[in-house]
């Protein structure tokens, strides 16, 4: 086996030539997103582009605080992501200290655990294994945070008459809202756990691929990828479970009151409509 | 001394200020028309929502209580009551005396059935009698008998009678003026947020 097979840019250029083709087949079938192809296209080219030589800097000076910094960087634009995946959107900041603060406790948490009893580089905060790391992590522990939240959000709602009808019971919001929290925290793990299970039978998990195509030894990359693929589950489970109690703990207040009115709905035009008014007409 | 207290209610721009009693064993009937906020008083008096005032029940001021100790007093029922899980009999407690309860509403059985089959009517009957099988002080009733026959209206009258004999009291938001006139020793009329004498 070989070393890594040398590319090209005219190759990755060429490669480029299947969005241009999406992008085409779109406006022939008029499905109206060639912009959006072309931009996501650009985005990803200039984004990796940019990051590729930001990363050869960092790697180059080996610092804590450098690492630091792009790692916070990355965390906060992840939680602005979990917040833009929210069909109905909790209050900006409140919303994104629940992404940013699941995203930081369960990414950073397996990252650091990772680095420093399995991992091991010297120093423990290398930037070229700190940094990969935790992107891998963190990017999975978005999708599940952002799933997890969005579910919660749409449930209570969805539910919030059976929420009430038990409030109004006696019941208290943990009990009431119980199903809704199980059903949130479930949709955010489904899929690192189907990620698991089809991991190598159905698919070749992305960064294996890479490393063997980059020359890697297959052993070698098979346990990176087993290991990984561990770090990403803890940090997605824990990611998960903190965003779920975050978002409850906000839909609700020291009265064991359901709070919809603090959620507004992104594709409606005017937010008091799913506050103080909508609930009137509700309980009409 | 009052069981009920309610000093300053608000929610605004919906509700009030609203001040009112209700002695144990007494009856509340509250009319007026669709909007003109008597949900939001029943929802506020169960402490559903945040609303301005003081409620008193027995002299002890509700932020002094749990959340949960207060509602399972002062008790709510929506006009079309929400279901959590498939079987009717799991949303009581103590299905023995839900059985009974519904039985005396009409629902002989209605344990075992599932909630998809409920019509209106049956719901609410339902509805109230989960209600009554906690053994509320205080029972909030937003138009119990809207959805209902003459007979079924008539076995609801005589379920809220025996809790007003047992001590037992209800705030009533009703548009049935004979159910009004059967249960309300007192009524009022809600316009625009507020209380007044009814007409």
């Amino acid at each position: 086996m070989g070393g890594p097979i040398p590319l090209e840019t005219w190759e990755v250029a060429a490669a480029g030539g299947l969005v241009v083709l999406n992008a085409i087949l779109s406006f022939r079938f008029r499905l109206g997103q060639e912009t959006a192809w072309l931009i996501a296209g650009a985005r990803t080219a200039a984004q990796l582009s940019l990051m590729g030589l930001v990363l050869h800097f960092i790697f180059g000076q080996e610092q804590l605080w450098l690492t630091a910094l792009a790692a916070t960087i990355m965390l906060a634009f992840a939680g602005r992501e979990v917040m833009a995946r929210q069909a109905r959107r909790l209050p900006w900041w409140q919303g994104y200290g629940i992404g940013v603060g699941a995203m930081l406790f369960a990414s950073f948490t397996v990252t650091i655990l990772a680095l420093n009893t399995v991992v091991r580089p010297d120093p423990w905060y290398a930037p070229w294994v700190a940094l990969p790391l935790l992107g891998m992590i963190m990017g999975n522990t978005m999708t599940g945070t952002a799933l997890a939240l969005n579910t919660l959000t749409e449930t209570l709602y969805r539910d919030r008459r059976a929420i009430e009808a038990r409030l109004a019971l006696g019941h208290s919001f943990t009990d009431a809202a119980r199903p809704a929290m199980r059903h949130a925290m479930r949709t955010g793990l489904m899929p690192i756990i189907n990620a698991m299970s089809a991991a190598g039978v159905v698919s070749l998990p992305g960064m294996m691929t890479g490393q063997i195509l980059a020359g890697a030894d297959v052993g070698t990359a098979t346990r990176y990828q087993i290991l990984i693929m561990f770090l990403i589950a803890g940090g997605t489970g824990l990611g998960v479970i903190a965003a779920a109690f975050g978002g409850s703990r906000l839909l609700s207040d020291n009265r064991d009151r359901l709070r919809l009115d603090r959620l507004s709905l992104l594709d409606d035009k005017s937010v008091a409509q799913s506050t103080g008014n909508t609930r009137e007409d509700d309980t009409r | 001394m009052a069981l009920l207290e309610v000093r300053s209610l608000a929610r605004p721009p919906l509700l009030g200020p609203v001040s009112f009693t209700l002695d144990a064993g007494t009856c509340l009937g509250i009319e007026g028309p669709s909007g003109s906020g008597k949900s939001t008083l029943l929802r506020a008096l169960a402490d559903l929502d945040p609303a301005r005032g003081e409620v008193f029940l027995n002299g002890t001021a509700r932020n002094s209580m749990p959340a949960a100790a207060w509602r399972a007093r002062v008790c709510y029922v929506a006009a079309e009551p929400a279901w959590w899980a498939e079987r009717v009999g799991d949303h009581f407690a103590d299905e023995e005396r839900g059985a009974r309860l519904a039985e005396a509403l009409g629902l002989a059985g209605a344990m075992d059935w599932t909630v998809t089959r409920l019509s209106t009517g049956e719901g609410q009957r339902l509805g109230l009698a989960r209600a009554l099988a906690g053994k509320p002080a205080v029972l909030l009733l937003d138009e119990p008998t809207s959805g209902l026959d003459r007979d079924a209206a008539r076995r609801v009258a005589r379920a809220l009678e025996r809790l007003l004999e047992d001590g037992g009291s209800v705030v009533l938001v009703a548009h049935d003026p004979a159910l009004l006139d059967s249960l309300a020793a007192r009524r009022l009329r809600m316009a625009n947020g507020r209380l007044e004498a009814a007409a």
